[in-house]
């Protein structure tokens, strides 16, 4: 298909940069509907019960409902908060994950933007999330989303530098900064996971992918008990909206990044390359919600002192030892 | 930017560093169980200094009591403690009839005992479920909720109510157990045993949940009895004093069971001594329905209830502790005083203690293991 309308559009540069935005800011927002009624329906799995069930077969509408009440409602801003930053926070969050999508390569060719740095990239947009729950926590006005924020910046930041190190590992073993160069050398040499110092490194991912995107045992930001919601508190409306799917896209995104560095992306048999990544990224989602509806919260000390006194130091060796092993 | 004075002013930096940031957690809040307001002062993520206020609630229940005749009080039990209507019940009517000098048949005693360990179950779960959801971990609320339904199933074909059951009498029980009853709750207490388990493996055994109890809001053993405290908290601390037990009443001296106490007597002992009661309770329970004799289940008694004139009171182990009713009778239908002793309100008096240098995530867990309910502290 792509290669179809591809030739039509490569002759209007600017067009086709259009498109595939276009493209990717709805993608970005419709993933989310998807994961959300995924998600709800595996806590209710788990949790027995039957999660939703009268919107749509299944209930597979409910989060489109949801998602249209939200856009119908007020749009409150609290009395104090500082306008400007609790304006574009929720915007910056969706904008970085989108951004993310940009470098992201479902299948060959399915790329919107090949970009030989995409894992630098990646890294470094993925970072401005962290400066929007500061500044949602900031300019709220209020003292629980300022709490939420602060946990929400140590504990992102934490967990950010064993994530990159293990990372790191993944790019000097297979030599490249690339996306689609690292699923093509798995491709020719198998899935990464396979190797023992990537094994490692996608253990410590996964351990930092949860803390990144603020699930049990890591979600301190928002812990409803504690905090009441944590940094976004005060939304409502759209905004909230905008926290939301960017929270869920990221989820997305983080278990397709992973299935990009570390389970080959698109490569598998017979079935075809698009299919078999959301296959990765959705058993992997899975995976993350049976986390995150099982064990309970960590507190905020317990979590800082996991990730400097253990994820930090075995994500360093262990990045020695991938440079050892894969540098040729 | 000049802050205009009908506009809330906003944080600023010199105030969170210098005297600490006071927050207002409630009445309105997730996690504080009905309408308690905890006013914190926060050094970061440290307590360093809580007050709970209370009253939210108040509704003068020791007073109207005052107006209404013996019996016609024992409705407002239900509204005290409303996770476990059944032991105030009991409370009032052994109060009751200690003023009067009324005896209660066997079988009713054996129906009281079998309902308030069935209410005791449901009470803690109650506890489980939302302790649960306090640290984080949701599925353990929706766990023990499904087995409190079962609970609350039973209760409601005995008594006809979910909640507030009003079904202990001055002089024993209003009717005898439906037909069957007996399998149903043996059936039930059957299936409970596989599911404490199954908490067990969630919770108990759990790294995290371990790590966010242990070494959690120690009360040792001589700060827990100069405050006053009662029941879990207290047997947590090490100290083995349960009515049930030291002041048995009812038919609890014929029955088997052991009072679990820890010497930790920090969130997780707190948390360990309701798991063990809630085993003891279905052993107790299924010794009495083995003993349960025949009978009459109600004392007649007069369409005007006057007691003598003197002083009676009672005490009961309610799920959260020792619950007193002290009443005063002149040989009037109406009672000249009466006074609850609320096991949640002499806890509750302990929870600043415990913050002090905990984490603010920590309140919820320590508070949680307090186990309060706002209706018997408000009263």
């Amino acid at each position: 298909m792509i290669g179809a309308v591809a030739p039509f559009f490569q002759q209007y540069p600017l067009l086709w940069t259009f498109v595939k935005a276009v493209v990717l800011a709805s993608f970005t927002l419709v993933i989310p509907l998807a994961v959300i009624w995924v998600e709800r329906k595996v806590a209710g799995f788990i949790q027995s019960r039957l999660g939703p069930l009268h919107v749509g077969p299944q209930g597979t509408l409910q989060t489109v409902a949801d998602a249209l009440k939200l856009l119908l409602k007020e749009d409150i801003v609290p009395a104090g908060a500082d306008k400007r930053f609790f304006y574009i926070a929720p915007y910056i969050a969706f904008i970085s994950t989108v951004l993310s999508f940009m470098v992201l390569p479902f299948a060959p060719g399915w790329v919107a933007l090949e970009m030989n740095v995409a894992v630098l990239f990646v890294i470094g947009v993925s970072l401005f999330n962290v400066v929007s729950i500061l500044m949602a926590g900031w300019s709220s006005n209020n003292k629980y989303s300022l709490l939420g924020g602060l946990r929400a910046v140590a504990q992102l930041l934490s967990y950010e530098i064993p994530m990159v190190l293990s990372v790191l590992a993944v790019v000097f073993y297979t030599g490249s900064l690339s996306l689609t160069g690292i699923i093509e050398y798995q491709v020719k040499h198998g899935w990464n996971i396979w190797h023992p110092p990537i094994m490692i490194a996608a253990l410590i991912y996964f351990i930092c992918a949860l803390a990144e995107i603020n699930r049990t045992p890591f979600d301190l930001p928002e812990a409803e008990s504690e905090l009441v919601s944590g940094f976004n508190t005060e939304y409502s409306g759209m905004r909230f909206a905008f926290f939301f799917a960017s929270e869920f896209a990221n989820n997305f995104f983080i278990t397709a990044f992973a299935a990009a560095l570390f389970f080959g992306g698109w490569d598998g048999p017979v079935l075809p390359p698009m299919v078999w990544t959301f296959l990765k990224v959705f058993v992997m989602i899975f995976v993350f919600m049976w986390v995150r509806w099982t064990p309970p919260r960590l507190r905020i000390d317990q979590i800082l002192r996991f990730a400097w006194q253990l994820l930090v130091p075995v994500s360093l060796l262990n990045l020695l030892f991938a440079i050892a092993l894969g540098v040729k | 930017m000049p802050v205009s004075p009908e506009k809330p002013s906003t944080l600023s930096t010199v105030e969170i560093l210098s005297q600490g940031m006071v927050i207002n957690v409630g009445p309105q809040h997730p996690s504080t169980h009905g309408v308690l307001r905890l006013i914190l002062t926060l050094d970061g993520e440290q307590i360093l200094q809580c007050e709970p206020v209370i009253g939210y609630l108040h509704r003068g229940l020791e007073k109207m009591m005052e107006r209404r005749p013996y019996r016609h009080n024992i409705p407002f039990t239900d509204r005290l403690d409303y996770l476990a209507a059944l032991s105030n019940n009991l409370g009032i009517c052994q109060c009751i009839e200690r003023l009067g000098g009324v005896e209660v048949p066997e079988r009713a005693k054996y129906i009281r005992v079998l309902l308030m360990e069935l209410q005791r179950i449901a009470s803690h779960l109650v506890f489980l479920g939302t302790f649960g959801t306090d640290l984080g971990a949701t599925t353990m609320f929706l766990y023990a909720f499904r087995e409190r339904e079962m609970v609350l199933d039973l209760l409601e074909e005995c008594t006809g109510a979910r909640l507030t059951y009003n079904w202990i009498r001055v002089g024993g029980v209003p009717d005898d157990l439906p037909e069957g009853f007996g399998e149903k709750v043996l059936a039930f207490v059957k299936l409970f045993r596989e599911r404490i388990e199954e908490y067990d493996q969630l919770l108990t055994r759990n790294r995290i949940f371990r790590s966010r109890t242990q070494g959690i809001g120690v009360l040792p053993k001589e700060m827990a009895l100069a405050y006053g405290v009662s029941g879990p908290v207290l047997r947590a601390s090490g100290v083995a004093y349960d009515i049930r037990k030291v002041d048995p009443y009812e038919v609890y001296d014929r029955v088997e069971f052991e009072v679990p106490v820890f010497d930790r007597g920090d969130v997780w002992a707190r948390y360990l001594v309701r798991m063990e009661e809630l085993r003891q309770s279905l052993r107790i329970i299924e010794q009495v329905l083995r003993d349960m004799p025949d009978g009459p289940v109600q004392t007649k008694l007069p369409k005007i209830f006057k007691p003598p004139a003197g002083i009676a009171y009672s005490r009961v182990e309610s799920p959260r502790g020792e619950l007193s009713f002290m009443m005063v009778s002149d040989g009037s239908p109406n009672p000249v005083r009466v006074h609850i002793r609320a096991p949640s309100f002499v806890n509750l008096s302990v929870l600043p203690r415990l913050l002090e240098g905990a984490k603010v995530a920590d309140l919820v867990a320590i508070l949680g293991s307090i186990d309060v309910v706002l209706g018997e502290i408000d009263r």
